[in-house]
């Protein structure tokens, strides 16, 4: 009889389904096989015109009906896909799935191909006020839902017959990973037996690609675009914008041994620490990164020496991987040169709201198929980042434990620790 | 009682009223008090507009005020007050310990560049190119970080040091009801001893109001009190800019630090009325029944929007306990979206404190309240969406 709560007496938190889209593909086989063979899929940007941008690549899902519908109904298509690859790996009833949903989404705006199509469908006034004009003319709701926060959740709820009031949330960049914290912590707390956390993004627009281009977070490296993400590399310039979904099923061992599931990983710990010092940049001790693995392993409780890979944030921006470099280093001392710590962001570039739960889907990935996913694009070190980053091709080892670390603007730092088995 | 109850410890507030908890309290104790509003900036639609506030006195960094817009400036400074309030601002070991969830929309948009672009659109085939052009040259770099919805959690992190935690709920009222309830779970089940909840909504700003009007929710015409809207013009929504936060704690932690106690806060419930098939009145009637109303008078504090559907759904059922005596207070507020809960709690709070009913907001529709409230309920049905009530109880 296995143990059923964890070191704290909390239940323990297993995962029984796994779901993921990347701009590999559809589904957790094509996604792996793509991963391991160290294989991109960042791409030129197709979806509108690159003219005056200076970043022309990205890590975009262009091969759903929706992918060129806007932000709002991709990012519903990419959550519903994943959430019923989980679903039905849990081997649930795929409309009556009988707890509660956490969706790590981002933030919502009214499109502006539906912008330049409310105003330019009239010609009285200028500005805002003839789009308010328009706005209250116009039948129908499916214009109004793409701007309201809710509605993804909301559609989702209907859709997998989730239980009660859907929360959609953001931490950024950490926003997936979020959304997995807020299903375990519901399950210890014994609200509910089973929880859906899915993290979805689909927002990869001109004007977000615009807007990080104006913050300096994106890599330029438009020639080869297959070699535009390099975590932990000399010559990294910044993240790739990506799209994607992952989604996990969360259930209390014991509810899910009870009804025979198979178990796929466990959901063994979850730590977090918010940084006070700039809304960009980390503080420069990498204190609240360092804070927040602490307070993952502390969660967990397993000390540093229990953990066997990290899957690391590794953005490939010089400032993230320069700080996470730096906290693994201070949490694990000198046993971080000799543990294997790879960035899925070389293939699929960053997902930005959905980037911790699609990292949460390889760790548990990871873990049950005994392969590390390469960190590709490891041609050029930093030196002044020593890290063993499983570079270039995949390896085979026994990963009984993963730490996944997920850092966001705003000062947000979610680490996730996970287990292969209940222990 | 016991020692794992939360309490609320600390209260901030602002709205078209004034700032602070005394200052609504002063106001709305006044019958007949007449609603702040502004009928022309955005006409046809009536908002009720910020009072002046001086930034500085809860944001002290210049260059702090300058990384924010209205909206996140509001919310860090409301956020700040409820600290205040609390006595734990400015406490070290108080505020990096201290857990955050925050209900939060989206930031402000460039609005000029955004009336550029579209007049240009006019002539243009091309729009994703001229999208390109502009947005690459015309907006200001750090404006993104003024529009992101977690950034209100982060500038508080910045600016009040609060770093236990931070999390940010979207989706319109639902957001807020969902912040509230769990920081409270996680109060009661001793994940955390004090959190900062609460959000802010800043309408002045034609996206803000576009967002309402997208499917026709705002109230066009002369002003009316929010129960009194339905059959004239418009959607029935009329829209304040205002900003709620409440520090939550663990009864046992306020206790040792020697703090006042406005009030304890009893069980929070939510829900989502498949509304499209008829379940509102059902879904309110549950929550209602959820909520375990105490026998006896029982004051409500009515977060109602004043959306036909949605307010008409919740007066019914509210007019349909003889025990209940509603006041909806965005007849002097206005409708505050995210903060709308918070800002229900919070009166509610007041009333449990101060052991007193508000007047009537509305005194052809409310009825006088006689006793003395010792538990007050707090609702919030969305306009469009999800649904939220809470009992809030005498310390």
């Amino acid at each position: 009889m296995a143990n059923l709560n964890d070191h704290m007496g909390r239940p323990i938190v297993a995962v029984t389904g796994i779901g993921v889209v990347t701009s590999l593909g559809v589904g957790k086989a094509d996604n792996w096989a793509a991963l391991t063979a160290g294989t991109s899929g960042i791409h030129p940007i197709t979806r509108f015109p690159v003219d005056h941008l200076n970043t022309r690549i990205s890590g975009m899902v262009d091969f759903l009906p929706s992918s060129s519908k806007g932000a709002s109904l991709l990012t519903y298509d990419l959550a519903e896909i994943a959430a019923q690859e989980a679903v039905a790996e849990a081997g649930l009833d795929w409309g009556d799935f009988g707890g509660p949903l956490f969706l790590a989404s981002p933030p919502v705006e009214l499109d502006w191909s539906e912008r330049f199509s409310l105003y330019n469908s009239d010609k009285h006034d200028i500005g805002a006020e003839r789009l308010l004009r328009v706005a209250r003319c116009l039948k129908g709701l499916d214009v109004f839902e793409t701007t309201q926060f809710g509605s993804i959740a909301d559609r989702l709820a209907d859709r997998f017959g989730t239980r009660g009031l859907p929360i959609t949330l953001s931490t950024a960049c950490a926003s997936g990973a979020t959304s997995i914290q807020l299903g375990v912590e519901a399950i210890r707390r014994g609200e509910c037996d089973r929880a859906l956390s899915i993290g979805a993004d689909g927002s990869a627009t001109a004007e977000a690609l615009i807007r990080f281009s104006l913050l300096s977070a994106l890599s330029t490296h438009n020639d080869i675009p297959e070699k535009a993400s390099k975590p932990f590399s000399r010559d990294r310039d910044g993240f790739v914008l990506a799209e994607g979904s992952g989604a996990l099923v969360l259930e209390s061992l014991e509810a899910a041994l009870a009804r025979g599931a198979t178990i796929l990983g466990i959901l063994r710990g979850c730590g977090e620490k918010a940084d006070d010092f700039h809304r960009t940049r980390s503080k420069p001790d990498g204190s609240p990164a360092i804070a927040a693995v602490r307070a993952a392993l502390a969660d967990a409780g397993l000390g540093e020496d229990k953990i066997d890979y990290v899957n690391a944030h590794g953005t490939s921006t010089p400032e993230n991987d320069k700080m996470e470099h730096l906290s693994l280093s201070t949490v694990f001392g000198e046993r971080i040169g000799s543990m294997p710590i790879s960035s899925n962001k070389s293939m699929i570039g960053h997902t930005l709201s959905a980037a911790g739960a699609v990292e949460a889907a390889f760790s548990l990935m990871t873990m049950r198929e005994g392969v590390i996913p390469p960190t590709i694009n490891y041609d050029n070190p930093d030196p002044a980042i020593v890290l063993d980053v499983v570079p270039n091709q995949k390896r085979s080892a026994e990963v009984g434990t993963v730490l996944s670390n997920s850092f966001g603007f705003g000062g947000q730092n979610t680490c996730l620790v996970m287990a292969r088995e209940p222990v | 009682m016991s020692p794992h109850d939360v309490v609320i410890s600390g209260i901030g507030l602002v709205s078209s009223l004034g700032e602070g908890p005394d200052a609504h309290w002063r106001k709305l104790v006044q019958p007949g008090l007449e609603p702040v509003l502004e009928a022309a900036r955005f006409s046809p639609y009536t908002v009720h507009p910020l009072p002046e506030i001086d930034w500085n006195l809860q944001i002290a960094k210049r260059g702090d005020q300058r990384q924010m817009e209205t909206w996140q400036r509001l919310g860090t400074y409301a956020a700040g007050m409820a600290l205040d309030d609390a006595g734990i601002k400015g406490n070290d070991d108080l505020c990096t310990t201290m857990d955050m969830v925050v209900a939060a929309g989206g930031g402000e948009r460039d609005e000029a560049v955004d009336a550029d672009i579209l007049a240009a659109s006019e002539s243009r085939n091309d729009r994703d190119v001229l999208l390109n052009e502009k947005l690459t040259t015309e907006l200001r770099p750090t404006l993104f970080l003024a529009q992101l919805s977690n950034l209100l959690a982060g500038n508080i992190s910045i600016v009040h040091k609060v770093t236990g935690s931070s999390r940010t709920f979207m989706g319109e009222e639902g957001a807020g009801v969902a912040a509230v309830e769990t920081a409270a779970a996680r109060i009661r089940s001793g994940q955390s001893t004090h959190i900062l909840v609460g959000g802010a909504f800043q309408t002045e700003h034609s996206d803000m109001l576009l967002g309402y009007e997208l499917a026709g929710y705002l109230h066009r015409g002369p002003w009316k009190p929010v129960w009194q809207r339905q059959g004239a013009e418009g959607g029935g929504v009329v829209t304040g800019s205002g900003g709620a936060f409440l520090v939550l704690e663990q009864r046992e932690h306020a206790i040792s630090r020697g703090r006042k106690i406005y009030a304890e806060l009893g069980p929070v419930v939510s829900g989502r009325a498949k509304r499209r098939q008829g379940e509102l009145d059902a879904e309110i009637a549950a929550l209602l029944s959820q909520a375990a109303l105490p026998n006896g008078e029982l004051l409500t504090i009515s977060g109602a929007s004043g959306a036909h559907a949605a307010t008409a759904a919740e007066k019914s059922a509210l007019d349909a306990n003889p025990a209940i005596t509603a006041r909806g207070f965005s007849t002097l507020t206005g409708h505050m979206k995210e903060a709308q809960f918070p800002f229900a709690v919070a009166l509610a709070a007041l009333a449990v404190e101060r052991k007193a009913a508000y007047p009537a907001f509305d005194a052809a529709t409310e009825k006088p309240f006689n006793g003395v409230p010792r538990t007050v309920l707090a609702t919030a049905i969305g306009y469009h969406q999800f649904e939220g009530m809470a009992l809030v109880n005498a310390a």
